[in-house]
């Protein structure tokens, strides 16, 4: 017999409400049809770490939390974009802006809470924005890339995350904060004084006790006026000055409601049939604006929805973290003594930067406030949790629990292996240190996305996934844990390894061979995966593939680099930074003829020529090639510049020919297709003019011989070279380099530099390979030069001179 | 009004890829997937002007070159979370020549 199923209406798209729908779905799932109705026009996804897609450090795509597929699979309706504007209690039906009407046994209600807005003038104005959805984010990383300053109204959690992200994407940023310490929900003075302090190191302005009176500007914002006359320029205003639960629907359904939607422990509303849980819940008189204690409403409510009659909410003890790189920040609970019977104790070591306060009431510890040091956070608040008596503990404790458990012999922090089995790890999910040992035996877990996948540690905020890591390695007995590799991208669930295995193993030369064997997800590939598939095959098959331009990035497939105005820049190979008359008359002449308007040094020795246009690209390749230049490649994830500096024939320091060696190095290596670019340098002596300790591949001569450093990287992250071995001859600097080089393009991922390729697969690796095992670094030299052999053909000159591609360079026709 | 005027042959243009036809109204780029469908739109991303016809040609869609914006062939929309258009242009094939037709709005749809 079956019983038709009840309708289920969840009102917000959210973290909270899918939660409580997940939830259901494990302990109910055949009770409800379940309806979804959205205000945003995108799927579930982790708010909490818009903070960090802010500051770059994720992309949007990485915080979807459940894709469209899951709805699919889960039966469940979803509307997205279109909210509910009122409910009819009596009819029990709920009615969405574009008029769909759905009738309801159950209603859930969880539309979060709104940034607070407050009532000054200039709030229209173009370019000032809150901090709450994907939209927020999206106005300032678009405000980064075309304007220099930003205020942001608030110095708590939410203005701090927000100004640090703006500050990481190049803005100038101020912070106006109305209380005369930052973040004085969480911390304490002191705490807070350290905490701006150091953000003020990296570049952030305070304003603190600042008043916001008004937002200036015509159409756009242009400054922010402050009520003591302080006038603050700015090109993006943020407020996040704070939330009110939004509570519209429900006042309008005639449910109660104080600062949130009233509900009772069972998570009802004053409608037995309404549930409300998340952000525009209020329980005995509190709101929240965490994720920790909305999990366990979510938990709650699906119980009830279930059928379920016994489990009751109780807010759960809060903690909070401050999710900004390399600031670290613990408070919970009290965070200064609240009278004669209570007690504080505090550690300040200015040289270390850390600052430590514990508050204690009866015995029992009841605040902790932690700033640069926060290895114990986990433990004090297990400590408040737990009501625990520290009476014994209570001299030591402050120096953290290593040393209060053994007596003062430990260092600072704990390793895993010591905490408790009810230590919790997870402050957002509550998952503790036992849940997270038993899943990991029971289920056979072996990554990190396993153990977030069965146990949700981690998968909120993230801040504990060092932790969880931590633990993992302790389980299954290793050091490190990898990290589970990440889909090439959407059009499949390979990997990159895996891609590159399989070319090898089943001999494949093709793409749309290639992609049939895997089963791609689309005709055609994408623009992340087309390029890469290009170069493993080209990097597999040297001499067998024909490379595919169309699945080339525009410079690589036109050989110049693509300028913001659609014209290019052209740079000519200067071998190792060597030039003469001839190529510079060259140069001299191809700037008149073709009226090109800016000729400029590049940092990598040697000259570009900007602003050519398309179609007379050919021509300036024709006439550089008269003189015997080549293309520089300065457009290719490819073998890039050698620096050199003058060395032993001029400088009086020089201990060897660093201008010949460099010269030899890019006569062997250039035309290489690297899976990103590729840049070495060469120094006649330690004090390394050529900057060789940041390069690719770099050499520094020395009286013994020759030094030679692997995985520098200048760029976006600093990060000086390992020492790969120390050689005797020029010819052995060569054969280390090409035996070097193909291993980084046969082993990294394509557009993972030498850098994060070292990091990831360790420096001993690769001296296994290159130096250790002398037969294996022959084979890949030889390898190197083999597949060199249909690498060095001049693309300019087949453009130039062979009429290679010309489709590329002229317009199909021209008309009108 | 109408106003259509031959272009070129599907195989003048690269599979998949692009090619570029300048008019009097600005350029225009015309684009063929692997599938030989055939779209052409403004040569303006919605981003900041980028040159569409340089981008990299997937499916029925193009990445632009400048900052890798995803805008379907079909109609111009850029790929969520980006909003914008390029304008397309009407474009008709027979026997395996390629149509345009200009003389129409330029101005942006929308966005
Ligand atoms: C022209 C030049 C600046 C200059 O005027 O001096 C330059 C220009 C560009 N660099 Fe650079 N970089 C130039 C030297 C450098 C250097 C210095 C060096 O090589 O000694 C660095 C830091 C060193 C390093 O790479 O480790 C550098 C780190 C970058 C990065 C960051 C790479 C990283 O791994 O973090 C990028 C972005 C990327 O490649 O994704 C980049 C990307 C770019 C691009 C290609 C941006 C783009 O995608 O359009 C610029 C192309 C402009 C053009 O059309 O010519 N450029 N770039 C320099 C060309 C050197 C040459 O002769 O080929
Ligand atoms: C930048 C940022 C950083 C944060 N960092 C942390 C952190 O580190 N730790 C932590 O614990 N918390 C953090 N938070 C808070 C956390 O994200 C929220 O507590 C949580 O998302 C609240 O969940 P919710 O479901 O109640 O609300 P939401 O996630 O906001 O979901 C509510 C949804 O309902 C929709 N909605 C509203 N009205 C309607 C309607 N009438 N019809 C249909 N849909 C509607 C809204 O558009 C929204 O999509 C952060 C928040 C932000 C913005
Ligand atoms: S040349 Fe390099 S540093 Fe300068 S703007 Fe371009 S990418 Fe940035
Ligand atoms: S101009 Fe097209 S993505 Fe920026």
């Amino acid at each position: 017999m079956t019983t038709a199923k009840q309708k289920l209406v969840v009102v917000g798209n959210g973290m909270a409400g899918m939660r409580t729908v997940e939830e259901l779905l494990k302990i109910a799932p055949d009770v409800y049809d379940i309806t979804v109705f959205g205000a945003e026009p995108q799927v579930n996804y982790n708010r909490i770490l818009l903070s960090s897609v802010l500051a770059g450090e994720k992309e949007m795509d990485d915080i979807v939390i459940s894709p469209r597929s899951w709805y699919d699979e889960n039966g469940i309706t979803l509307f997205t974009g279109d909210p509910i504007t009122a409910i009819d209690a009596e009819a029990r039906t709920v009615t969405s802006e574009s008029g769909r009407v759905s009738g309801y046994d159950a209603l859930l209600l969880a539309t979060g809470s709104n940034p607070l807005v407050p009532p000054i003038p200039g709030m229209n104005k173009q370019g000032v924005c809150t901090f709450r959805d994907i939209r927020d984010v999206e106005t300032m990383i678009g405000a980064a890339r075309d304007h220099r300053r930003a205020v942001v109204i608030g110095g708590g959690l939410l203005g701090l995350e927000a100004a640090w992200g703006l500050k990481r994407r190049g803005m100038s940023v101020a912070v106006v904060h109305l209380m005369p310490t930052l973040m004085e929900r969480q911390l304490d003075v002191a705490a807070g004084q350290l905490l701006q302090r150091d953000l003020d190191r990296r570049g952030i302005a305070f304003f603190t006790d600042g008043q916001t009176e008004e937002i200036t500007g015509e159409t756009r914002v242009r400054s922010v006026r402050l009520a003591d006359g302080r006038e603050i320029p700015a090109d993006l205003v943020v407020m996040a000055i704070g939330i009110r639960p939004n509570t519209t629907l429900a006042k309008a359904a005639g449910l109660d409601v104080n600062r949130g939607i009233v509900v009772a422990d069972n998570m009802r509303t004053t409608d037995p049939r309404i549930y409300a849980v998340g952000e525009c819940a209020e329980h005995r008189g509190q709101c929240f604006g965490l994720v920790a204690p909305l999990w366990d409403m979510a938990k709650v409510c699906a119980h009830h929805l279930a059928g379920g009659e016994e489990m009751l909410f109780t807010p759960p003890a809060l903690s909070t973290r401050l999710k900004i790189t390399g600031i670290d920040v613990f408070s919970a609970g009290a965070l200064t003594a609240a009278g004669e019977e209570d007690d504080e104790i505090t550690l300040q070591d200015a040289a270390q930067g850390t600052y430590k306060k514990l508050v204690l009431r009866d015995g029992r510890l009841v605040g902790a406030v932690l700033y640069g040091d926060v290895a114990d956070g986990a433990w004090y608040f297990d400590l408040m949790r737990q009501g625990t008596d520290v009476a014994d503990i209570r001299a030591g404790m402050i120096f953290g629990q290593a040393h209060a458990e053994t007596g003062g012999k430990g260092s600072s922090g704990v390793s895993v292996a010591q905490m408790s089995d009810d230590t919790q790890i997870c402050g957002c999910n509550g998952v503790s240190k036992g849940t997270i040992c038993r899943a990991i035996a029971e289920k056979g877990l072996t990554t990190l996305d396993e153990v977030r996948a069965h146990t949700k540690a981690s998968a909120s905020c993230g801040q504990c996934s060092g932790l969880v890591r931590q633990i993992l390695a302790a389980s299954l007995g290793t050091d490190v844990v990898a990290e589970a590799e990440p889909a090439m991208c959407k059009c499949t669930d390979r990997t990159h390894d895996e891609v590159r295995r399989t070319i090898l193993a089943q001999q494949i030369k093709s793409m749309p061979e290639l992609m049939r064997t895997l089963g791609w997800k689309s005709a055609d590939g994408c623009a992340k995966c087309r390029p890469a598939l290009n170069y493993y095959l080209l990097c597999a098959w040297p001499g067998d593939y024909a490379d595919d331009a169309q699945s080339r990035f525009v410079n690589e497939r036109v050989h110049a680099n693509i300028q913001k105005d659609g014209t290019y820049s052209v740079v000519p190979r200067m071998w190792g930074g060597l030039t003469s008359a001839r190529e510079l008359r060259a140069i001299a002449d191809v700037v008149e003829k073709y009226a090109i308007p800016t000729v400029k040094v590049t940092g990598g020795q040697r000259i570009d020529l900007l602003g050519v246009k398309k179609e007379d690209l050919p021509g300036v390749w024709a006439d550089l090639g008269q003189a015997g230049m080549v293309s520089g490649h300065a457009y290719a994830k490819g073998l890039r510049t050698v620096k050199t500096c003058v060395g032993s024939e001029w400088c009086r320091f020089g201990t060897r020919d660093s201008t010949g060696l460099g010269v030899r190095l890019e006569q062997m290596t250039w035309g290489a297709w690297t899976p990103h670019k590729f840049k070495m340098g060469v120094s006649g002596c330690p004090r390394n003019c050529a900057e060789a300790s940041i390069k690719d591949f770099g050499v520094v001569c020395v009286d013994a011989g020759y030094d030679l450093l692997v995985g520098g990287n200048g760029g976006i992250e600093l990060r000086g070279t390992d020492l790969l071995a120390r050689v005797g001859s020029e010819d052995e600097v060569l054969e280390y380099c090409g035996a070097f080089m193909q291993l980084y393009r046969e082993e990294a991922r394509y557009l993972e530099r030498t850098a994060p390729w070292i990091n990831r697969v360790g420096i001993d690796h690769v001296k296994a390979r290159v130096v250790t095992d002398e037969e294996g670094r022959r084979t890949l030299h030889r390898r190197f030069l083999y597949s060199q052999r249909f690498a060095q053909n001049d693309p300019w000159a087949e453009r130039a001179a062979k009429g290679m591609a010309a489709h590329e360079f002229q317009p199909l026709r021209k008309v009108g | 009004m109408a106003d259509w005027i031959e272009i070129g042959r599907v195989e003048d243009i690269p599979k998949p890829g692009s090619r570029l036809v300048e008019t009097g109204k600005g350029p225009i780029a015309v684009f063929r997937g692997t599938d030989d469908a055939i779209f052409a739109l403004h040569n303006r991303c919605p981003h900041r002007g980028g040159p569409l016809s340089e981008g990299l040609v997937h499916g029925h869609k193009v990445t632009c070159p400048l900052h890798n914006w995803v805008i379907e062939l079909e109609n111009g929309e850029a790929v969520a979370p980006d909003v914008g258009c390029a304008a397309p242009v009407p474009v008709r094939v027979a026997d395996g020549r390629i149509w345009i037709e200009i003389g129409m709005r330029l101005e942006v749809a929308h966005g």
